[in-house]
């Protein structure tokens, strides 16, 4: 994944460190190693490998760690901005 | 001799006295007489594969704390006895060939038989199917066409539990969903294993897409947990769940809302058999997604796929316009100058969905439709370059426009069938890149239209 990189500074994700407890569940289920743990904290280790899943989002304990969650996918957006957000949800698109 | 305990299977077991006539089919380890059944009954106790061949049925692999305690009455009773179904008189010639076998007694009525169930489970809360872990050929025809996009959204299995291998008590119990495709990646990565496999309704989506849309999510997965009463089918309270479907499942909520805790998997099925043998633990290559050459690869057909539709307007759009000309509209033209303008599409859908995709890490620039550009700039110039004697000196650069646009375009879409581009990032490309498609298509339309006055 080192040698595919996306856009970089764009992504939603913040990490309000002194929120953290440490439980470092965001760190394992981070699917780019985007965010890893260091002396017992959560530390975002590759923000712009960030791809706003969501998943450390979801499983943050304290609301620490934030991001704007969704899919990085062009025929869903270009659906979404022509027939609105609910439009889009379902359908064929060549994503998810 | 009577009966024995025989090491790892439960109960006692009855052993005749002597060694019993004939040979056995397969060295299975609770039976001592063969009939020499058809290998499809075989297939009942021995889950299908040949891998259990050579085991025969041997209670389980001891779960790693050393042992697989079964407390369910029966692990083994896959198939009870089946009846003597009378068989009707051979000799009766006529009417056709032959009859089919008799039914399964595991058929009811009402219900198909799936053809990767290998037996039943009998445990406190009701029958469970066990599957086969080796998928059958009419599964690898269902991969093929999911891979080429034929039914690519309607292939979902009943949620539920099912088992693999011989499941007890003390079994892992694995999570996924119930598109038919993931499911049987898992279950031909379970082959030796005894678990069980807790299938959600994600109405028929893999696991990250429905992690996505909360279909995945722990309110489905406490649901399904309470319905199957699995509960009264393990002994531990553990689940594990694929790394992917985080974006859709808070653990503490799953805790919360039906007492099971959630162990994070790795991210892929070929990764669970490691990942069960260290204790649960993933190392951090199975915690992170890859998008490998081959994995590019096998996207290709189903974005190729798409494309049908929207091509036979694009087609009809370009037959038309390559007609207009001088004398209002020419037949032969749109025919010679349209065949022309095809090429150039099908070089930008091969520049945009094919080598794009393929070559992803080699082509320079981040934003796709950059790369897509590039991609179709390259191809299209080696079309023009074939082309060249026959076209108009204007005809060619608008071309290449065209091929370049198409590609860029196409490589856009490629985002959503990646597994790293953030949704800001895919909208970000798209805000500039999209604009300056439509520019190129209108450049190009007027120049392809333009030279035909002009020549």
């Amino acid at each position: 994944m080192e040698k595919l990189r996306y856009l970089p500074g764009v992504t939603t994700l913040a990490l309000d460190a002194d929120a953290c407890v440490g439980c470092g569940t965001c760190a394992v289920v981070c699917p780019h190693g985007a965010v890893r743990m260091q002396n017992g904290k959560a530390r975002i280790a590759d923000r712009d490998g960030c791809m706003e899943c969501g998943a450390c989002v979801q499983n943050c304990p304290t609301g620490a760690i934030r991001v704007t969650p969704g899919v990085g996918c062009a025929a869903y957006i270009l659906k979404k901005w022509i027939k609105g957000k609910n439009a889009a949800a379902g359908g064929e698109v060549n994503c998810c | 001799m009577a009966f024995i305990k025989v090491s790892g299977l439960v109960g006692k077991l009855y052993v005749p006295d002597g060694r019993p006539p004939g040979s056995k089919k397969h060295p299975c380890r609770d039976c001592f007489g063969c009939q020499q059944c058809s290998d499809d009954r075989c297939s009942l106790c021995r889950n299908g594969t040949r891998a259990a061949a050579g085991r025969g049925y041997d209670g389980g692999k001891p779960m790693r704390d050393g042992k697989c305690n079964i407390d369910f009455a029966s692990t083994v009773t896959v198939s009870e006895i089946l009846p003597t179904v009378p068989q009707g008189n051979s000799s009766e010639t006529c009417c056709g060939p032959p009859p089919a076998p008799a039914s399964s007694p595991n058929e009811r009525p009402g219900y198909r038989l799936l053809p990767f169930v290998a037996g039943f489970i009998h445990t406190p809360a009701g029958p469970v199917p066990r599957v086969a872990t080796a998928l059958a050929p009419a599964d690898l025809i269902g991969v093929a066409a999911v891979r080429c996009g034929i039914g690519r959204n309607r292939r979902a299995i009943a949620p539920g539990l099912y088992a693999v291998g011989p499941a007890c008590a003390d079994s892992p119990v694995l999570v996924t969903a119930n598109y038919k495709l993931t499911f049987d990646t898992l279950r031909r990565e379970l082959s030796g294993v005894g678990a069980w496999v807790l299938v959600l309704d994600t109405r028929g989506v893999n696991v990250w897409c429905a992690a996505g849309k909360k279909l995945f999510s722990h309110d489905e997965l406490a649901l399904r947990v309470q319905r199957t009463g699995l509960e009264r089918v393990v002994r531990h309270r553990r689940l594990i769940l694929p790394q992917l479907a985080a974006s859709g499942v808070s653990a503490r909520q799953v805790k919360k809302k039906c007492g099971f805790e959630v162990v994070w998997g790795p991210v892929r099925a070929s990764d669970i058999q490691t990942f069960l043998r260290n204790g649960m633990k993933a190392e951090a290559a199975m915690r992170r997604v890859t998008f490998t050459f081959g994995e590019r690869l096998v996207l290709v057909p189903v974005e190729l796929s798409f494309l049908p539709k929207p091509t036979a307007v694009i087609l009809a759009a370009l037959f038309l316009m390559s007609g207009i000309g001088g004398g209002i509209f020419s037949f032969d033209a749109a025919w010679a100058r349209g065949l022309a303008a095809a090429a150039a599409y099908a070089a930008g859908v091969l520049a945009g969905a094919v080598a794009t995709p393929v070559l992803l890490p080699w082509i320079p620039g981040r934003a796709f439709a950059v790369k897509g550009a590039l991609t179709g700039t390259a191809v299209g110039g080696l079309l023009i370059l074939l082309l060249r004697t026959g076209l108009h000196a204007a005809e060619l650069p608008a071309l290449l426009v065209l091929t370049a646009a198409v590609s860029s375009y196409l490589a856009m879409n490629f985002t959503g069938s990646t597994p790293f581009t953030s949704p800001s990032g895919v909208e970000k490309e798209m805000r500039r890149a999209i604009p300056l498609q439509a520019a190129a298509f209108l450049a190009f339309a007027l120049a392809w239209v333009g030279s035909a006055f002009v020549g």
